[in-house]
């Protein structure tokens, strides 16, 4: 069962003179009990779609459901059946913990006791402040409340906008995990994230950049798609060594990855003797050429330039 | 040979009541050095980073930056460091040229110099014919491009980079590290926070911190090997894992 369906969606901003194309007719489907990832950078319209998919912004044009509702027609039903963690936190700061819990839960008509078993996990770890102000919460346990209260009716469907946004590596590591086992429990989870390398935790991602899909594909068949050959090269000097790879005229594509340097060719074929030569020629030192399998970020950046 | 310190610290400390958020870091930066300031949310960078720009006396602790004290010339360490961050940048209001003029003049240049500085900086980014659009019209990748050759604009000796790429899409992060490399090419020095792990290995040495205290330094190919991982993420995971406290 397809539990979000976006049709054709399209949203403008702005008067006649500048308008701004936020989304340009995007179209997916999320399946019942899927973590579904929206991957792009600022401005590709990850919040207007998360808006207008929980009704708090219309289209202007195309279709839209979620767990079945329509989202002009039924958005009453569609507001009791979501939960929504915008990407800016967007809690009452000046109640404590536990008032902001029990608020949420009181406005769904239901009670922290009623749903405790969903949100036990995450909200024992911020239980010991549970009478501290919200406002006073480190940015860490502020997206652990905010996450609970989104839950705390048992929402069907959950929209995380940018929630692991300015968090570091650590901590993103465990806010998956948590989204992890909240998959298990059966609800549906709709991600945006502006971090590549956070589809691979997704079960299917679309990548999106100014208002477009570039791909809809399970992380593996997004990677898949990448079909030309990809090499990593690494050597002493490693700012010289992307000019003279970009100046080649067989050369693709030349994008610092870490410590490599990732090159594909226009024409692929005796690809590494070529690399070979070349880092000869310049004579680099400690040099290193291998094929490697793209990753995310390979594929959204070969899709970006088409 | 030695390599002249832009940077000095040595058991720089700041406590706030009984909380010690930087606690005895000792350290330095070499001249053109790009210098990878990594950390967990509340492990201490953005204090630390207040009291090398001058704007937080430390509680203990000796540092200089630029060769000037943090304690007695902070006026002085303003005016030799650039600083930017995605949420401080330009202002939107301003056109592109408008902005250059102003920070050049924020920094004291003159009016031939800034002009120079100008058609210098146009070039570089490929904005010319450009210079009267407003900074809020340009793209996000634009803007933090344009923020960074501008917070370099009075050539200081070091630019503090506070998570300068977050958001922005994979090839104009790789273009924003191409003007961090040139500017390191031209003898400034780069401090730069960030949560991409990869842009980690960009850098010529990385610090990581943990619970207030610099838990490595080194090369990213040194930590690399010292803890047997294979990417910066898994040194990162590593490390900052043992943190006790969270912000």
């Amino acid at each position: 069962m397809q539990s979000v369906i976006v049709e054709n969606i399209t949203k403008k901003y702005g008067t006649k003179k500048e308008v701004v194309e936020a989304l340009k007719g995007i179209s997916f489907a999320v399946e019942k009990g899927e973590i579904f990832g929206i991957i792009g950078p600022d401005g590709a319209g990850k919040t207007s779609l998360f808006r207008i998919l929980t009704t708090l912004l219309l289209a202007n044009s195309g279709n839209a459901t979620v767990d079945g509702f329509d989202v002009i027609k039924d958005y009453k039903q569609i507001r009791n059946c979501v939960g929504y963690m915008p990407g800016r936190f967007s809690l009452y700061q000046d109640l404590s913990v536990q008032e902001n819990l029990e608020f949420f839960a009181t406005i769904f008509n239901t009670t922290i006791e009623e749903n405790y078993d969903l949100i036990k996990e995450i909200y024992q770890q911020i239980e010991p402040f549970k009478t501290r102000k919200a406002g006073q919460l480190s940015g860490g346990m502020k997206q652990k409340l905010a996450l609970s209260c989104a839950l705390i009716h048992k929402p069907t469907v959950l929209f995380l906008d940018e929630p692991t946004t300015g968090v570091d590596a650590v901590s993103r590591k465990e806010f998956w995990e948590m989204l992890h086992r909240l998959k298990v429990q059966g609800i549906t989870i709709l991600v945006s994230t502006p971090y590549m390398d956070e589809a691979g935790l997704c079960d299917r991602v679309a990548l999106i950049q100014k208002g477009e899909v570039l791909s809809i594909n399970t992380p593996k068949g997004i990677t898949g798609e990448f079909k030309k050959p990809l090499w990593a090269v690494k050597a002493s000097e490693m700012f010289k060594l992307m000019n003279a790879i970009k100046a080649d005229p067989e050369v693709e594509s030349c994008y610092p990855f870490g410590q490599y340097h990732h090159v594909t060719f226009k024409q692929p074929g005796n690809d590494k003797a070529k690399l070979e030569e070349l880092t000869h020629t310049g004579n680099y030192t400690q040099v290193e050429i291998h094929s490697i399998e793209p990753n995310i970020e390979d594929c959204f950046m070969k899709l970006m330039k088409n | 040979m030695q390599q002249e310190k832009v940077i000095t610290a040595k058991e720089l400390t700041k406590r706030f009541g009984d909380f010690t958020a930087v606690d005895k870091i000792t350290f330095e930066v070499d001249k053109g050095e790009i210098f990878g300031f990594l950390g967990a949310n509340g492990a201490g960078k953005t204090t630390a980073m207040r009291m090398l720009c001058g704007l937080s006396l430390p509680t203990s602790g000796l540092a200089t930056v630029a060769g000037f004290d943090v304690y007695k010339q902070n006026e002085l360490i303003k005016k030799s460091i650039g600083y930017m961050s995605q949420k401080f940048s330009l202002y939107e209001d301003l056109t592109i040229r408008e902005n250059i003029r102003f920070y050049a003049g924020i920094y004291g240049l003159s009016n031939s110099e800034i002009k120079e500085k100008t058609s210098f900086l146009l070039t570089e980014l490929n904005l010319q014919g450009q210079e009267k659009t407003l900074v809020r019209d340009l793209p996000l990748g634009w803007k933090q491009k344009l923020a960074f050759s501008i917070a370099i604009v009075h050539d200081p000796a070091i630019v503090f980079l506070d998570e300068p790429t977050g958001g922005v899409d994979p090839i104009t992060r790789r273009e924003f590290w191409s003007l961090i490399y040139a500017a390191s090419a031209r003898g400034i020095t780069i401090f730069v926070t960030t949560h991409y792990m990869d842009e980690a290995e960009y850098c010529n040495r990385v610090s990581i911190m943990v619970d207030g205290r610099i838990d490595a330094l080194d090369s990213p190919a040194n930590l690399m090997k010292t803890y047997s991982a294979e990417s910066m993420d898994g040194v990162f995971l590593q490390l900052a894992r043992k943190a006790v406290r969270s912000e």
